[in-house]
């Protein structure tokens, strides 16, 4: 980790790849969903990631990467929680298919402006999430180390996201 | 076998270490209180020292209760700004949260007593009645650049758990600034001036608190 805070990249690609298992280990005592799991791995070593000029050389490692895995997976609880009181996982709606018939209405709008004066009329989170997933066609991790926001919430906000706009279109139809 | 979300988790692995910069470590939590407490501190002695005579405040102090109650005041400023920057960085003892405690406790029974010593009266004694709206904003209006300077150096830890970090560290500033009103303010404290104080003291946490992931900058 030393090495890795100095800007060693081979020695941060091994640290990452070998507490991965650890992580696992950790975020399984809160969840048991392996979907779930990853997704909590992710977040994890998306936030050591961030904080990583916040570890002290001097003091156990462990503790602290701990600490950070023990605050993603309760922050990934209470959103799942809150979530879903209020709405259905759809894992659909991350796919674009390729069959133009497969694709909803909202994928048939053509015009550039169209598509900006919708996305203006959303959340900045929702339209950051759906730009970098959508648009820019990034990977969960990739938006959400561009974002800022966790691949479960990039996700949730993707799916508001996607529910808005088709209001949208429908009262713009009528 | 890897599943497609472990291979997922390869390719983040790779992505963070492809764009790894070099960091600059971030001091320990006591040093960065300190430092924070050192420079307020400097900045309010030169303005008492400049603004207010410190005669009638060293008057007020020779007495027992007004001495422990200053002392639970500013302990509980100290006490509440070291738990934040030691609750800012991961794998520190939750425990830090419970230092501000005990002074905190003695602040409100010595202010309590105070209210007492004046027979729960709505005015203080003869020629000392204060202004309690005065104190209501005098520790609003100086926690505010108290919290801008503070948060400042604790956005740069980017506190994973935000809650304790910003509820203390509003608490610390919210303590500072009543401690600074006993030298501009020197006089029994009223149930009306309490409660204006204590009002003073939650507005500010619960501000500071409702904006802390975007003041803190939270990871």
């Amino acid at each position: 980790m030393r090495a890795a805070q100095s800007g060693d990249r081979a020695a941060y690609e091994k640290l990452l790849g070998e507490i991965s298992p650890l992580i696992r280990a950790l975020v399984r005592r809160h969840c048991s969903n392996r979907a779930d799991i990853e997704d909590m791995v992710q977040d994890t070593l998306l936030t050591l990631h961030r904080v990583r000029h916040t570890y002290d050389p001097g003091r156990p490692f462990c503790p602290w990467l701990a600490a950070i895995a023990w605050r993603r997976s309760i922050d990934a609880l209470r959103r799942r929680i809150r979530v879903s009181k209020y709405e259905i996982a759809n894992q659909g709606v991350y796919e674009t298919f390729s069959d133009a018939a497969a694709n909803s209405d909202l994928e048939g709008v053509r015009s550039a402006e169209e598509v900006e004066d919708l996305l203006q009329l959303l959340p900045p989170r929702q339209r950051d999430a759906l730009q970098a997933l959508k648009l820019k066609q990034m990977t969960l991790a990739e938006a959400s180390l561009a974002s800022g926001q966790s691949v479960a919430a990039l996700k949730v906000n993707t799916h508001r996201a996607l529910k808005r706009l088709r209001m949208l279109l429908e009262a713009r139809k009528r | 076998m890897q599943t497609d979300k472990a291979m997922q988790t390869d390719k983040v692995i790779q992505s963070l270490a492809a764009q790894l910069q070099p960091v600059r470590r971030l001091r320990s939590p006591l040093l960065r209180a300190l430092l924070w407490l050192a420079v307020i501190g400097a900045v309010a002695g030169l303005l008492i020292a400049h603004a207010v005579g410190v005669g009638v405040f060293l008057q007020r102090v020779a007495v027992p209760r007004v001495a422990v109650e200053t002392a639970a005041t500013g302990l509980t400023a100290i006490t509440a700004v070291i738990a934040a920057f030691e609750l800012s960085v991961p794998g520190h003892s939750p425990r830090w949260a419970v230092l501000p405690v005990l002074p905190l406790l003695t602040w409100l029974g010595a202010s309590g007593l105070g209210c007492l010593a004046n027979g729960l009266g709505l005015h203080g004694a003869a020629g000392f009645s204060g202004d309690s709206s005065h104190c209501f904003a005098f520790i609003t209006g100086v926690s505010v650049p108290l919290a801008v300077a503070l948060f400042w150096m604790l956005r740069r830890a980017r506190p994973i758990d935000p809650l304790p970090v910003a509820a203390l560290g509003t608490l610390g500033v919210a303590a500072t600034a009543a401690f600074l009103l006993q030298f501009f303010h020197p006089f029994d404290v009223t149930v009306i001036d309490l409660a204006l104080h204590l009002a003073a003291i939650a507005l500010v946490v619960v501000v500071g608190t409702a904006w802390r992931r975007p003041l803190l900058a939270a990871a």
